[in-house]
């Protein structure tokens, strides 16, 4: 994993300079770094010695990384640092804006793909019919495009603040998302319960003397089941998924009676883990420590290929216990459609219930002609739309009842006609 | 304290005397744990060791093994301490036939360490003629937030209150270990009062050692293709790769199965042991099993 070779270890007594100086260098590469753990790293490389690199490398590692993510950064600054503390310095100037400065601020390619001819997918004859009829499809045209080439852009939500979009964002805040409780094994007091509390009734008795006036009853505790949502945030998507990641922003920070613990994921053309980011209180503050954690904002879209990390690195760490997967996109992929077949059915296999909301379905004449929506249509246990608040709020509808299928079963009789 | 682990080569040689085979960085951050008194928390894929390293500890140091199992919903009546409320109740019936009248004795007497049940922590926290106990806290990922912000409580001063009693301090801190599969992330303010340490799968050299402890009555030449097997196998694209446990089981198998070296056929009726996902069985059907040992033979240089 590491390179060892050329690391000559000062020998000299400068040592809590030279770490203190290395704590900040990792600090700039963005590792959370403070006082209390340079301390700890000074008081472990006393302990340990200087004897080995490798051991020198263990132990200020141990005491500075904390996460399986930063240890790549770690090892890097470690190398590039203990060769030559100066050099780094150097390197750490030129590299910053090596890391942000890549990407081309490359506009989407507007309306050069037409939204028909995404969502149509290969039956470009009925395009024309498809937008005359339609008086709404040319609006969304430009947002409904894809470009494969994965967009480095950090995303500005300032932009976001129009009237209307803050009025929306309040009503999103408040929209309770009910969920059906789930029976426990372990118990809990109740008044109303059918099983003796034996322990309690002792308890009580203790109070009045040893005398035994009423039984105690329990009853089975209820829980709540985890809620994983993937947010599709490609280009596309790019007018929904904001107002979505409000809406997790809502239910992940919501109190009392809800999810257990809701789980946030953005993908486009790779996947992100944003749940730590959602979890501030403050809404803006939340969205854009998400928007900078996702690099892929507005780039293309990758849904197998994202769905596939998905399974592989959260979905036995996260899908436990009755979890419930909210997978919001349009379905227009450009992966091999066998693959996204077997992710989704490897997806829907591990969740209690995948539902899908997909904003295309807000058009009347949606039919599911995309590939990549009709290998994921059959491994969904509900589809709805998620274009707009009304929506979002039927979504409550789909989580209470345990049979819900949305439109799935209007469109899949689609599909076999087809 | 009170251990005589001296440096990082003695620690790993007492790891290895328990047969448990690691590598320099986790000896490193073991040795570190145990000389600095800090928690170690351990994160990493499933089956990889992290649970045996406190076992291994613990037996090697000759200490007590505390282990407190962690589940959403774990309450401090069952991670610390609890009344023995039944017992209690016979104390004060037989106190009240035999005519006992002094209420405050009898109080003092029914909430004595005598009624008390001790949990994990509460038994990390008491005295031990041995010396400080291994206090092994898996899967903390599991409970929630409020239990992690107790635990950052009790591991930071090592007592816990309890009201009738007055507070438990432990004369010297336990080891503590701390396990997490990363189902979410631990906060940092806990992390922070650790070492941190992944644990990766091991290599070759090192995952042949350890069934070579383990699994003593597998032949050399089998150990080296079950091994080289199943390291391939980690290199291709499966749903749950196959951990350091499940290696061992899988020699295990094989042994019983009398198997003398592998070919495609005993892979396919034993890949049940290393592989616990029909996705990742159905991808090793027919001729990719054959393919991968045939890659793994290649890679390890072993003659077909």
């Amino acid at each position: 994993m590491v390179q060892f070779a050329d690391l000559p270890v000062p020998a000299d007594g400068k040592f809590v300079a030279n770490i203190t100086h290395f704590a900040r260098a990792l600090r700039k590469a963005g590792l959370p770094v403070g006082t209390g753990r340079v301390m700890d790293a000074i008081r472990a490389v006393q302990v340990a010695g200087f004897t080995d690199k490798r051991d020198f490398f263990w132990t200020l590692h141990a005491c500075f990384v904390s996460r399986p993510e930063h240890r790549l950064v770690f090892a890097q600054v470690f190398r590039l640092y203990w060769r030559d503390p100066q050099y780094l310095e150097h390197m750490m100037a030129l590299m910053l804006p090596a890391i942000r400065g890549v990407q081309q601020e490359r506009p989407a390619e507007a309306a050069e793909k037409r939204a028909a001819e995404a969502l149509l997918d290969g039956a470009e004859a009925e395009v024309p019919e498809q937008a005359e009829e339609d008086g709404t499809g040319i609006e969304v045209d430009a947002s409904l495009t894809y470009s494969g080439q994965e967009v480095l852009k950090s995303l500005d939500f300032e932009q976001m603040s129009t009237a209307e979009m803050a009025e929306a964002k309040r009503m999103i805040a408040r929209i309770a998302l009910p969920v059906k409780p789930l029976a426990s094994r372990r118990t809990a007091p109740s008044a109303r319960g059918r099983i003796a509390d034996w322990r309690g009734t002792m308890r009580k008795a203790m109070r009045s003397g040893g005398e035994i006036r009423a039984l105690s009853m329990q009853q089975r505790r209820i829980r709540w089941p985890n809620l994983v949502a993937l947010c599709d945030i490609s280009g596309s998507m790019s007018a929904y998924s904001r107002a979505v990641l409000h809406f997790l922003h809502a239910a992940s920070n919501a109190r009392g009676a809800g999810w257990a613990q809701v789980h946030s994921f953005t993908f486009g053309t790779r996947l992100t883990n944003i749940t730590r980011h959602l979890k501030q209180r403050d809404v803006d503050a939340a969205l854009a420590a998400a928007g900078a954690e996702a690099q892929d904002w507005e780039g293309g879209t990758r849904i197998g290929e994202c769905l596939h990390a998905f399974n592989r690195d959260w979905s036995r760490r996260v899908l436990g216990q009755g979890a419930v997967v909210l997978l919001i996109t349009d379905g227009l992929d450009r992966d091999a459609p066998e693959r996204l077949s077997a992710e989704m059915q490897r997806l829907q296999l591990s969740a209690k219930k995948v539902i899908w909301l997909n904003p295309l379905l807000r058009w009347d004449g949606f039919a599911p002609k995309a590939r990549g929506i009709r290998e994921m249509l059959p491994n969904v246990d509900s589809f709805r739309a998620g274009h707009n608040i009304a929506s979002l709020e039927a979504l409550a509808d789909a989580l209470t009842r345990p049979d819900d299928m949305g439109e799935k079963a209007r469109l899949m009789a689609m599909m076999g006609e087809a | 304290m009170t251990t005589d682990i001296t440096s990082i080569d003695a620690t790993q040689e007492m790891l290895e005397q328990q047969n448990y085979i690691c590598g320099r960085a986790l000896a490193t951050v073991v040795f570190l744990a145990l000389k600095l008194n800090r928690p170690l928390f351990l994160e990493g894929e499933a089956g990889v060791g992290k649970t045996e390293i406190a076992k291994a500890i613990s037996a090697a140091l000759g200490r007590r093994l505390i282990r407190l199992q962690c589940y959403e919903g774990l309450d401090a009546s069952s991670a610390v301490y609890e009344w023995n409320f039944p017992a209690q109740m016979v104390a004060i019936r037989t106190a009240e036939a035999e005519g006992v009248e002094d209420r405050d004795e009898l109080k003092t007497e029914v909430f004595s360490e005598e009624f008390l049940i001790r949990r994990p922590l509460l038994e990390a926290m008491s005295p031990h003629v041995e010396g400080p106990p291994v206090l092994l806290i898996d899967e903390l990922d599991r409970t929630d937030e409020p239990f992690e912000a107790f635990l950052l409580e009790a591991l930071s001063d090592f007592q816990v209150t309890i009201p009738e009693l007055g507070t438990i301090r432990a004369p010297e801190p336990p080891i503590v270990i701390i396990t997490s599969n990363r189902t979410r992330e631990v906060h940092d303010a806990l992390k922070r009062r650790c070492l941190y340490h992944w644990v990766d799968y091991p290599d070759f050299e090192r995952e042949l050692e350890i069934l070579h402890a383990r699994v003593p009555e597998a032949s050399e030449s089998l150990s080296r293709e079950i091994v080289a097997f199943v390291q391939q196998l980690r290199t291709e694209d499966l749903f749950k790769k196959p951990g350091v446990a499940e290696t061992i089981d899988w020699a295990k198998c094989l042994l019983a199965l009398d198997a003398v070296q592998l070919s495609p056929q005993v892979i396919a009726d034993t890949l049940g042991a290393i592989l616990k996902y029909q996705d990742d069985i159905a991808k090793l059907q027919g001729s990719e099993a054959a393919r991968v040992l045939a890659e793994a033979k290649a890679s390890a240089g072993m003659a077909d």
